[in-house]
């Protein structure tokens, strides 16, 4: 299965894609060059078009303007029935009267594949996706994990070179979903598919792709791989969007850059002179305990508040500027001796590498 | 007797004993009425039917088998409820499927115009149809007058005008459970059978028809039940050329004032409908069939 599945897989390119519901811009010109057996994911918040996006590249919603293409074949003005795609929907959407060999080898009976040949590849796909001998069982006897799955394996089974997936993860329980997160991974591993998948979820994103398309207000904000898209984001969006990141206005006058009086020493990176944001997450910043008046990368704060989450400690800290920044530590015994008290003078260390600038907006 | 004597287990018991009471108190009465009012009446149809002044007596049923008008009067009835019936599936679903994709504004005011002609006496409307489809009526004058036809079409008092008549007045019957069924339906499923390959025809045939089987089970059973014992329309738009079942019922009872007769018909009609309502339930295991949807 999966030998076949890699050589077909296809490439995606969008060109110029405009969609409006009325006034709203849901697509705004996208381009997007998706490649073949690639894991993208679109993230955004709700109301940015990824689901449109999605929706325009399954055919159920028909773009302004605009061309999409799979592998060489424009596919803009072609009906979703011919577009060979698998789609994996947020509501699962399960046909409630065929029971779980019923939906997964509907694909295949609308193909005219004989009965000996949809018997073996529905208990093939019901394999990859652990679901070994609940092809009799009826859909409403499912679970929410197992629905997930009998979905998965219908949207597979005909090997269509791309798959869409719709949030599909977004209906399962905490712990489920990490589980499936990383089930998809090792299903996407195998079949070598390329999939083109809508989270609004963060961490499932980083967790999944090869690379990520931040989308707001119908426009790609950043394309980049999850590390790149966390520890260098083009934009505030994209740094506050991903990431509990809190902002510093930062000016760069000759090359360097200073937040008040502290100098900024951003690890060889060099910026254009004027204003910036720099961009602090929690799991960045150090805790040293008393004054550091002056020293390079250290912030003067004042601790406001510790508090014990098991994993790790959260220290909220007050900057000079009134700015409340948020510090997390893990919660090791070294660290837990030696915290500071509420309302004594702290410093907040930087590594230069982790000192991020995104231009102010 | 073995009753625990825990805390407050008494009065706990009393409680129950009390809400028990409480439930038989106010659902006997309900009860008492259906009884009364449905098994006597029927129950009383039976023995007339089967007793006459000379005592137990089969004539009543024998007659019907005997008499050529009986089984035309029984093959009238069932070939109108049958016709009226399938027209109204056929005109109806799309309806049920229209309203039920529009917006919900817009679905409210379809389906209140639906159900208008639902709210408005049945004889005024039998009689409405008998002004629009009479000789001189409205659409033979508008027909005349366009050229289309050059004599007056005989579109009422006879078997067509009947099942215009009956059609209007049950569309509303088959439209509202369907509709409600429709709406139920996740719009993904068809959406996700086209993005398996499904055409639009096939994913209808395959996804959206079965899964609305439920609805369009209780309409049309709704639709021919109600057709079987139909007496207005028919008398009123039939001009005399149809009779079914009821109308004979109606001519024993009140114009030969032989009970028994009447009495027999109305207990084969009676069993006609069960009849329907079980073949229904056979051809469609309707609780089955709606699955977690």
């Amino acid at each position: 299965m999966s030998e076949t599945a890699r050589a077909r897989a296809l490439p995606i390119s969008v060109r110029a894609l405009s969609k409006h519901f009325g006034r709203t811009v849901a697509l705004d010109a996208i381009d997007l060059d998706v490649r073949s057996g690639e894991f993208l994911t679109l993230l955004g918040p709700s109301g940015s078009g990824k689901t449109t996006l999605l929706m325009v590249l399954a055919g159920f919603t028909r773009p302004d303007a605009g061309s999409v293409r799979f592998g060489e074949e424009e596919v803009v003005r072609r009906p979703p029935h011919l577009r060979n795609l698998g789609v994996v929907f947020q509501s699962y959407a399960l046909f409630p009267h065929m029971d779980v060999a019923g939906n997964v080898g509907f694909p295949l009976s609308l193909r005219q594949r004989s009965a000996a040949e949809i018997r073996e590849r529905v208990a093939q796909a019901l394999d990859l996706v652990q679901l070994t001998d609940l092809g009799a069982r009826r859909i409403d006897q499912l679970s929410g994990g197992q629905r997930q799955r009998v979905a998965l394996a219908r949207a597979i089974v005909f090997e269509p070179g791309i798959l869409l997936m719709d949030e599909p993860l977004s209906a399962l329980d905490k712990k489920l979903r990490e589980q499936m997160q990383i089930e998809l991974r090792r299903l996407h591993a195998r079949l070598g598919t390329t999939v083109i998948y809508v989270t609004h979820d963060q961490r499932e994103a980083l967790t999944l792709s090869d690379r990520i398309a931040v989308i707001d207000r119908g426009r790609i904000q950043q394309l980049d791989t999850p590390q790149r898209l966390y520890e260098a984001p083009a934009s505030h969006f994209v740094a506050d969007f991903i990431g509990d990141s809190t902002f510093l206005p930062v000016a760069v006058q000759g090359g360097v850059a200073r937040w008040g009086d502290v100098q900024l020493s951003l690890g060889g990176a060099q910026r254009a002179d004027g204003g910036y944001l720099l961009v602090l997450r929690p799991e960045k910043l150090t805790l040293e305990t008393g004054t550091a008046g002056g020293a390079i990368n250290r912030l003067p704060a004042t601790a406001e508040d510790i508090v014990y989450q098991g994993d790790t400690l959260r220290i909220d800290a007050r900057l000079a500027d009134g700015t409340v920044v948020t510090l997390r530590e893990q919660a090791r015994a070294a660290i837990s001796r030696n915290l500071p008290a509420v309302g004594s003078h702290i410093s907040l260390a930087l590594d230069p590498a982790d000192t991020v600038l995104v231009p102010a907006p | 007797m073995n009753e625990a004597a825990g805390l407050n287990a008494a009065a706990i018991r009393a409680d129950a004993r009390h809400e028990r009471a409480a439930l038989i108190g106010l659902t006997v009465p309900a009860f008492l009425l259906l009884g009364a009012l449905l098994f006597i009446p029927v129950g009383w149809l039976f023995w007339l039917s089967l007793y006459d002044e000379t005592g137990f007596t089969f004539a009543n049923y024998a007659r019907m088998i005997e008499e050529p008008s009986y089984l035309s009067v029984f093959t009238t009835t069932l070939q109108l409820s049958a016709l009226v019936t399938l027209l109204a599936v056929l005109l109806g679903y799309p309806v049920a499927y229209a309203i039920a994709l529009m917006p919900p504004r817009v679905a409210t005011l379809c389906l209140s115009l639906v159900l208008v002609p639902f709210w408005t006496a049945l004889l005024v409307r039998t009689y409405a149809w008998l002004v629009l489809l009479q000789r001189r009526g409205i659409i033979n004058s508008l027909l005349t007058s366009w050229g289309v036809i050059e004599e007056p079409l005989q579109l009422v008092h006879n078997f067509t005008g009947t099942v215009v008549g009956m059609l209007h007045i049950m569309i509303p019957f088959f439209v509202l459970p369907l509709y409600a069924n429709i709406r139920a339906v996740d719009r993904d499923l068809l959406r996700a059978a086209a993005s398996l390959g499904a055409t639009p025809a096939t994913a209808f045939r395959r996804v959206f028809l079965p899964l609305t089987v439920p609805g369009l089970a209780a309409g049309t059973v709704m639709v021919f039940v109600l057709c079987l014992g139909f007496y207005v329309t028919p008398q009123f738009l039939g001009g005399g050329r149809v009779t079914t079942i009821s109308m004979k019922i109606q001519q024993n009872a009140a114009l030969y004032f032989d009970w028994g007769a009447a009495s027999a018909l109305g207990v084969v009609l009676f069993a006609i409908t069960m009849l329907v309502f079980w073949g229904f339930s056979r051809i469609f295991p309707i609780g089955r069939l709606a699955g977690s949807a």
